[in-house]
């Protein structure tokens, strides 16, 4: 018998999907003009992010059918359960998005390459699989394919220093970081004998050795660099402030995503939480070191790199609690802070125009009178990332700290810990506002007026705006799926795999993703 | 045994090799210094029963990737470097600081040594062998092997879309 069935096609579907579109755009790009634009290619590559969507929904069909879907299949490598399905709707989404705000940017910019699509492309492929991979192996290439594309995506505006120097910077700090997440992995394997996370938890069990535990620091190393978790996130604002806007848009929310759905898998692989005062300085530092290192900043997008520190800090605030409560509102947030990073970073690709002038803050004064509707929805986002009412950044942060809040171990540690993120939100709301008071309040100093939106930078800002508000407004459908995703990932569940069926499966029918 | 002190020399060798290629000035000196690294960590996994891959690090990484580095030194004509004075800040606050974890993780690993909590990786005896290898390659470990080709896939575009000349 074929060890390998149909059934495991299925779990790698979008996966395979996107590698099919991502061959078609690289093999039809030579066959353009050198100098046309290339925004059929761009078209092709956002068929192929819907195609992906499509293929997840293809894999909850067959879970609902078939009990066993959610086992590990490939020998034990790919384990689709509720909580890689989330990243597998969420990712993509957030891939079509970019690409949307993409096809205006590289006219703008007089970009023609046909390849920034397929590196995108291929770049989903490496984060979707990170969120089912459940053997270190695999999560480590998954890892680098997504790293190397986004290393080379930055540097994708080549009549720019900075994003030459943004790129090599990127390439070099994450191959060390990358280092350590190996290193990580080496000493995991010595000290259970196996790289898969399902046979790690129970081979250590609650009272893991030393070399687990330098296993488990080193990985949180090599991690806490990919989400850009302070103290490994010097890198940031340099790399986002060279890097074209709208893979900035892409890679302050995808690839984090994806590390954080790595980091939710091997930290609660087994009962123990040694690991927990390291998540919880690496939480408060990210938090204070990211909103204040904001407060400074006169570039926009040095400005949201440090809000993107500031929010992985917050996010961590949700490993710290290591409770069921708080692994839903990890995964909450990470869907969250996509939806509102992505627009906010989609308004700065528009606004910057050619070679992406106009990127401080005073650039945007008046910007309320020059383009209301512009203006109107990056206020949305600031606002959402402020953490105001009825926006997702307030339920996601409400998540957290109520998580925190909840957590039966370490209760007065993490009491201070909900205490420094209040503070640092009081202290984040300055820099947000201070952009809106600049739009609406001052007088505008650019004479040139904007160019007006393209439809699909148009499409990719109210797709973003309406997940912001959807999110913040009814965010039960998608909590329910957070909830499913943060069950699958208890080390019980895990360990019995088969033996629990149906508890793993996406619950009820889905109509909608947070994102499209 | 004779098994330790062979590791503990083929790996004080590894670290000088590696300590020289920082050390050098002159690229050639530098790449000759990483064959070395190479090699000594090819006699490690000699010693550790992996034939197989011990005969790839020589073929691939001391044969065909040398072989590579030593072309492009010579094609980009890359003289010694210059040396600059170095960071005062990574004087005072680096090399103590080095120092200091390298203390910590040191006195950790003598004092800790009965709690490290290792297994005992006794394989089957044709562990390292190139047939258990393919085995594992094709079987267990099929979809990373083959999602690698996505790997070097981009890693090629990449070379290829940053080298390409801008018109």
């Amino acid at each position: 018998m074929n060890p390998i069935q149909t059934v495991d096609y299925i779990r790698i579907l979008p996966e395979l999907v996107l590698t099919a579109f991502g061959i078609i755009i690289m093999m039809a790009d030579p066959l353009l003009k050198p100098g046309a634009s290339r925004k059929g290619l761009g078209l092709v590559a956002l068929g192929g992010t819907i195609a992906a969507i499509a293929a997840t929904f293809c894999q909850i069909a067959w879970s609902a059918r078939d009990a066993n879907f959610a086992t590990p299949g490939w020998f034990g490598m790919v384990r689709v359960d509720s909580f890689a399905i989330f990243f597998h709707l969420l990712i993509p989404a957030i891939s079509a998005v970019c690409i949307l705000a993409s096809l205006e940017y590289l006219d703008a910019q007089n970009i023609r390459s046909g390849e920034y699509y397929a590196l995108i492309l291929f770049g989903t492929v490496g984060m979707v699989l990170m969120s089912s991979a459940v053997e270190l192996v695999l999560i480590f290439i998954a890892l680098e394919i997504s790293s190397i594309s986004t290393y080379i995506l930055a540097g994708y505006r080549r009549r720019n220093a900075g994003s030459a120097e943004s790129a090599i910077k990127y390439f070099l700090l994450g191959s060390f970081a990358t280092a350590f997440f190996l290193y990580g992995v080496a000493l995991m394997f010595g000290a259970t004998g196996s790289t898969s996370i399902l046979k790690i938890g129970p081979a250590l069990g609650s009272n893991p050795g030393l070399l687990a535990i330098a296993a488990t620091a080193l990985m949180i190393v090599g991690l806490g660099f990919k989400v850009a978790a302070a103290p490994f996130h010097i890198w940031t604002p340099d790399v986002y402030e060279g890097a074209p806007a709208p893979i900035v848009a892409l890679m302050s929310t995808g690839p984090k995503a994806a590390a954080f759905a790595v980091l939710l898998r091997v930290l609660f692989a087994t009962t123990s939480s040694d690991w927990l005062p390291l998540i919880w300085i690496c939480a408060a530092l990210s938090m204070t070191l990211g909103n204040f290192g904001a407060l400074m900043q006169n570039n926009v997008k040095r400005m949201l790199a440090y809000s993107s520190i500031a929010h992985a800090g917050y996010l961590l605030v949700a490993f710290a609690a290591s409770n069921e409560i708080g692994r839903s509102a990890a995964i909450f947030y990470t869907a969250s802070y996509a939806a509102m990073n992505v627009g906010a970073f989609a308004v700065v690709s528009h606004f910057g125009a050619g070679g992406e002038r106009y990127v401080s803050v005073d650039d945007y004064s008046g910007l309320g009178r020059r383009s209301p509707l512009l203006a109107f929805t990056f206020t949305i986002f600031m606002l959402s990332l402020i953490g105001i009412p009825a926006t997702a950044g307030f339920l996601a942060k409400y998540y957290v700290f109520n998580a925190a809040l909840s957590a039966n171990a370490h209760p007065t540690a993490l009491v201070w810990l909900t205490i420094i993120g209040l503070v640092n939100s009081a202290v984040a709301s300055y820099y947000y506002l201070r952009l809106i008071v600049v739009m609406y309040m001052r007088e505008p100093v650019i004479v040139e007026a904007p160019a007006p939106a393209s439809g699909a930078m148009k499409l990719a800002l109210v797709l973003a705006a309406i997940a912001t508000i959807y999110l913040g407004v009814m965010p039960g459908r998608v909590l329910t799926y957070s909830d499913a995703g943060a069950r699958d990932l208890l080390p019980t569940a895990a360990a019995a795999g088969s033996a629990t069926p149906g508890s793993s499966t996406f619950p009820g029918p889905v109509a909608t993703t947070p994102e499209k | 045994m004779v098994h330790q002190v062979l590791f503990i020399v083929f790996g004080l060798i590894c670290v000088a090799g590696a300590i020289n290629l920082l050390v050098q000035r002159h690229p050639i000196s530098s790449a000759l210094s990483l064959v070395v690294v190479m090699a000594s960590l090819a006699l490690i996994y000699l010693l550790l029963g992996a034939e197989f891959v011990a005969a790839i690090q020589v073929i691939v990484y001391a044969g065909a990737i040398m072989v590579l580095f030593v072309f492009v030194i010579m094609l980009l004509n890359a003289g010694a470097e210059e040396r600059t004075r170095g960071s005062r800040m990574a004087l005072i606050v680096g090399v103590p600081g080095v120092i200091i974890l390298a203390g910590t993780v040191g006195w950790m690993l003598v004092s800790g040594s009965g709690r490290l909590g290792g297994v005992n990786l006794v394989g089957p005896s044709s562990f390292g062998e190139t047939h258990a290898i393919a085995r594992l390659l094709f079987k267990e470990f099929l979809l990373p092997f083959e999602i690698t080709s996505v790997l070097i896939l981009i890693a090629i575009m990449g070379a290829v879309v940053l080298g390409k000349r801008e018109n």
